[in-house]
């Protein structure tokens, strides 16, 4: 608490903060709870933006009803969490792969070009990534299945078939988000004080060991914002995948970001794709608050 | 062979391979955009061939293009701009006083963060529909502050915390107000966290590809929706569509080899450093 003499001590008023804060608030109050309300709003009405004449009439939890009974939902957050499932455990594995490598002494100049090589996927436009995706996938030119022919392997039409599809979209995102693993589990190593890590060597010949015993708690922390911003992230993932594929062939790699904004901005029943956005919110609020809570923990106290 | 040295030669290749892993994808794109029609549709694809310049001529030969990408330049600056306004007198509220209901402000800040850009995009596209300011360069420069303003309030708050607070006190003997303090002391030393944020607000708008497209038709087209619009028709102009993304994306990489350093900061909030 702030005592009077406090104050004097620090130099400003009751309200110095809110006049410094109010720009920002006001703003991201203005474009982002407002929005928000504007949607909680819109779903809990009949809200056809192609039929007008219809009015746009409340009509209760319809809507929300109708999202909770779609199978079409539920299926695209299963295909969701199932992308999550396959990208995230080789992510993972690869990434670490590549922070040890990079982690591991000798080869300078080609461990520095290595790392600063992990900058380029992550910067690369996702839409970008997602044409280039149908020109490497594309059946009769591209270049990953003359890849495959080099083993003997017959050409896949990758984006015309539903599995193949989903590999492809794996793929990119794996080419593109494993660089971030890899950063932030390097950035761990990195945390590892030199003399206990020389130590450890001199002790040890054994990696495992060293890894376990040594490096692993540092991995942690890391690990666990990996897999927060990663779920959250692919609950976001649109770009690189409507690029590449719209979310067909069929429904193969219709993820919950293309469904909702199919529903919304194709079939413009934004009354239902309101609620199934705001449902899509309360998962994202509630990753957050998590994240929040493992890495924020000096500023809640 | 001595096992060391053995170690040695397996390190290299693996370092290889992760370089190779990186840059194929990027080198193909790269290599497409100098391709003729036909050796992008040779099957199986060519290595070695006759560079073309003719798709970047087609590319900078269209007003589509050249629009889309100043669109973009518009957005990308603007929201940045506007956003590294708007944040740093917060981000130095956050770091320098206490008051209540800061961890709950702190907390909404950063969730901005983790929010599907298609929860906003409906309410907004609806918003602007009747606000009449769809397809205007501001309707995207805002709805783009609602991810850059994070950035830039979480970086520049970690800078600012790391300032000493007797920098502050001479200025303070003196009498100068709180924002004195703030404008004079804080924004010069913390230029350089605060120039870290805007460079990833920069390549996070630059990138941006689903509010682009459902909040604008034609006026202020962004890159990535241009780049995008290609793909129709029975005969994809893939050297024209690959000339565009390295367009695109080449500038943004240079930035983002600026502030490699900093790569995982800006992406995991501050997570790890």
């Amino acid at each position: 608490m702030t005592t009077p003499s406090t104050r004097r001590r620090l130099a400003y008023g009751r309200w110095t903060p809110f006049w410094f804060l109010a720009p920002a608030v006001l703003a991201l109050f203005l474009i982002g709870i407002w929005p928000t309300l504007f949607a909680l709003v819109t779903s809990l009405r009949r809200y056809n933006i192609t039929r007008p004449r219809d009015g746009f009439p409340f009509i209760g939890l319809d809507n929300y009803v109708q999202v909770l009974t779609d199978p079409t939902f539920w299926d695209t957050l299963g295909r969701t969490a199932g992308f999550f499932l396959v990208v995230m455990p080789i992510q993972v594995a690869l990434g670490l792969a590549i922070a040890l490598m990079l982690h591991r002494p000798g080869l300078g100049m080609l461990r520095s070009l290595a790392r600063v090589s992990l900058v380029v996927p992550l910067a690369t436009t996702y839409a970008v990534v997602g044409l280039l995706g149908r020109l490497i996938f594309n059946r009769d030119f591209g270049v990953a299945n003359a890849l495959i022919g080099l083993f003997g392997f017959p050409p896949i039409d990758w984006l015309g078939n539903p599995t193949g599809a989903f590999v492809a979209i794996c793929v990119m995102d794996i080419w593109q988000w494993t660089p971030f693993c890899a950063l932030i589990f390097l950035s761990g190593l990195s945390m590892v004080p030199v003399d206990i890590e020389e130590a450890a060597r001199l002790e040890t010949p054994s990696k495992w060991a060293l890894f376990w015993q040594v490096q692993r708690p540092y991995l942690l922390p890391g690990f666990t914002a990996m897999l927060i911003l990663r779920s959250a992230d692919v609950l976001k993932l649109f770009d690189m995948v409507f690029t590449m594929t719209r979310g067909g062939p069929g429904a193969a790699t219709e993820l919950i970001s293309i469904y909702i904004q199919r529903v919304g901005f194709r079939v413009f029943d934004m009354g239902l794709a309101s609620a199934q956005a705001l449902l899509l919110l309360v998962i994202t609020v509630v990753l957050a608050r998590v994240y929040i809570r493992f890495f924020y923990r000096e500023i809640e106290a | 062979m001595n096992p060391r040295s053995r170690g040695q030669i397996l390190h290299a290749l693996g370092l290889i391979a992760v370089l190779v892993f990186t840059i194929f994808p990027f080198f193909w794109m790269v290599s497409s955009s100098f391709k003729t029609q036909a050796d992008l549709l040779a099957s199986p694809p060519v290595w070695l061939f006759r560079p073309t310049l003719a798709n970047y001529a087609d590319v900078f030969a269209d007003q589509k293009v050249i629009d889309a990408v100043l669109n973009s330049l518009i957005v990308a600056l603007g929201s940045t701009g506007l956003s590294v306004i708007l944040g740093t007198p917060a981000a130095f509220a956050l770091a320098r006083y206490e008051f209540r209901g800061k961890s709950d402000l702190w907390f909404w800040f950063i969730s901005n963060r983790f929010i599907s850009p298609i929860v906003l995009a409906l309410p907004i596209y609806l918003l602007g529909l009747q606000l009449r300011i769809l397809d205007t360069h501001l309707v995207l420069i805002l709805v783009y502050v609602t991810f850059i303003l994070p950035i830039v309030i979480w970086i520049s708050t970690d800078q600012f915390r790391s300032i000493p607070r007797e920098l502050e006190e001479a200025a303070r003997l003196e009498g100068a107000s709180q924002f004195d303090i703030f404008r004079r002391i804080y924004l010069p030393l913390g230029l350089p966290g605060i120039a870290v944020s805007a460079i990833f607000g920069f390549i996070f708008s630059w990138n941006e590809l689903l509010y682009a497209l459902v909040l604008t038709r034609r006026a202020v087209q962004t890159a990535p929706v241009v780049a995008t619009s290609f793909m129709s028709g029975y005969e994809l102009p893939w050297g024209k569509i690959m000339a565009t993304g390295t367009v695109i994306v080449l500038p943004v990489t240079i930035f983002a080899l600026l502030v490699s350093r900093h790569m995982v900061r800006g992406l995991t909030m501050g997570a790890t450093k």
